[in-house]
C-alpha cells in the first residue's frame, strides 16, 4: 500500500511540467529524461555538459528536499536484482528505441498534442497495466 | 550559461518528482496495480505536468526562439512507425517491472536502495543498445 497523496501529485507535477517548460523557454529543447540520458552514452557531442548537468540536477534533487523538509526521502524500491537489471535492460532500450519515455512522450509530447507521443504514451500504459497485473496477480496470485 | 541552466531544471525537475511521491518506484507499481492496492496518484502527476506544459510550451514558443538559442530544438518525426510502438511497449513492461522509468531512476542514485544500482547501468546498457540499433 502507498497513501494517495493528490494535492502533493498535483503540485509536483505542475514542478516537473514548470522545468520542462524552462527548458523549453531558455534552451528550446524539450526535456526527455532518455534523450538527455542516452547522449551521455558515447559518441558524445558539443551539449555533454549540459546533459550531465541536467542529470546532475536529478540526482542532487532529493537532497535539496531533504534538506527543506528536514526528513530524508523514503522509497521502496524492489530487492530482486535480477528483476531489476530485466526492467532497466527494457526501459533504457524501449525508451530509447521508442523515442521517449515518460518525460520526452508523456509529457512533453502529449503537451505538444503529438500523435507520436499519444500513441507512444497509450502504448507503455498498456503494457505496464499488463504487466503489474500479471506479476502481481498471475504469478503472484 | 546552459551548464548552470540545465543543472537548475534538472534540479527543478527532480524535486518535483520527489514531491510528487514519484521518485517511489512503490507508488508507480501501484497506480499500474488497478486490481489491487491502487494509488492513483500518477494520474494527478501527469495531470498538474500536461496542463502547466501546455499552457507554458504555448507562451514559449510563441515568442518566436528560446532565451539562449536561435532557434527550437523540436522533434520532427511524424509517422507511427515499428521502433515507436515496439520501443513503448518494452519500456512499458519493464517501468511495470521495476517501478522505475529514467527520471525518477536518476534521483534514485543518491539514495542507496541496492536496486537502484543495478536497475540503472543496465537501463544505460539498454540505451547503448537501442542507440546502436538506430544508428
Amino acid at each position: 500500500m502507498t497513501e494517495f497523496t493528490p494535492i502533493a501529485s498535483l503540485a509536483g507535477g505542475a514542478l516537473i511540467g514548470l522545468a520542462a517548460v524552462l527548458l523549453l523557454a531558455l534552451e528550446g529543447r524539450i526535456a526527455g529524461i532518455s534523450g538527455i540520458a542516452s547522449r551521455l552514452l558515447p559518441p558524445v557531442d558539443s551539449r555533454f555538459a549540459s546533459r550531465l548537468a541536467f542529470v546532475a540536477g536529478l540526482v542532487l534533487a532529493p537532497f535539496l528536499v531533504a534538506a527543506a523538509t528536514g526528513e530524508p526521502v523514503s522509497q521502496t524500491v524492489s530487492s530482486n536484482l535480477p528483476l531489476l537489471a530485466v526492467a532497466g535492460l527494457l526501459v533504457g532500450f524501449g525508451a530509447v528505441y521508442g523515442g521517449g519515455c515518460t518525460s520526452g512522450h508523456g509529457v512533453c509530447g502529449l503537451s505538444r498534442l503529438s500523435q507520436r507521443s499519444i500513441v507512444a504514451t497509450v502504448t507503455f500504459m498498456l503494457t505496464a497495466f499488463v504487466t503489474v497485473f500479471v506479476v502481481r496477480h498471475v504469478i503472484g496470485g | 550559461m546552459s551548464v548552470i541552466v540545465n543543472l537548475l531544471v534538472g534540479l527543478l525537475f527532480g524535486v518535483g518528482l520527489v514531491v510528487s511521491g514519484m521518485a517511489n518506484p512503490a507508488k508507480v507499481i501501484n497506480f499500474l496495480d488497478l486490481f489491487g492496492t491502487w494509488d492513483p496518484s500518477l494520474a494527478f502527476v501527469m495531470g498538474g505536468a500536461v496542463v502547466v506544459a501546455f499552457v507554458g510550451f504555448r507562451l514559449a514558443l510563441g515568442r518566436g526562439r528560446p532565451v539562449f538559442d536561435t532557434a527550437f530544438h523540436l522533434p520532427t518525426k511524424q509517422d507511427i512507425d515499428r521502433p515507436l510502438v515496439l520501443g513503448a511497449a518494452l519500456f512499458g513492461i519493464g517501468w511495470g517491472l521495476g517501478g522505475f522509468c529514467p527520471g525518477p531512476a536518476f534521483v534514485a542514485l543518491g539514495l542507496g536502495a541496492p536496486g537502484t544500482y543495478v536497475f540503472v547501468p543496465a537501463m544505460l546498457a539498454g540505451m547503448w543498445a537501442a542507440r546502436r540499433a538506430d544508428a
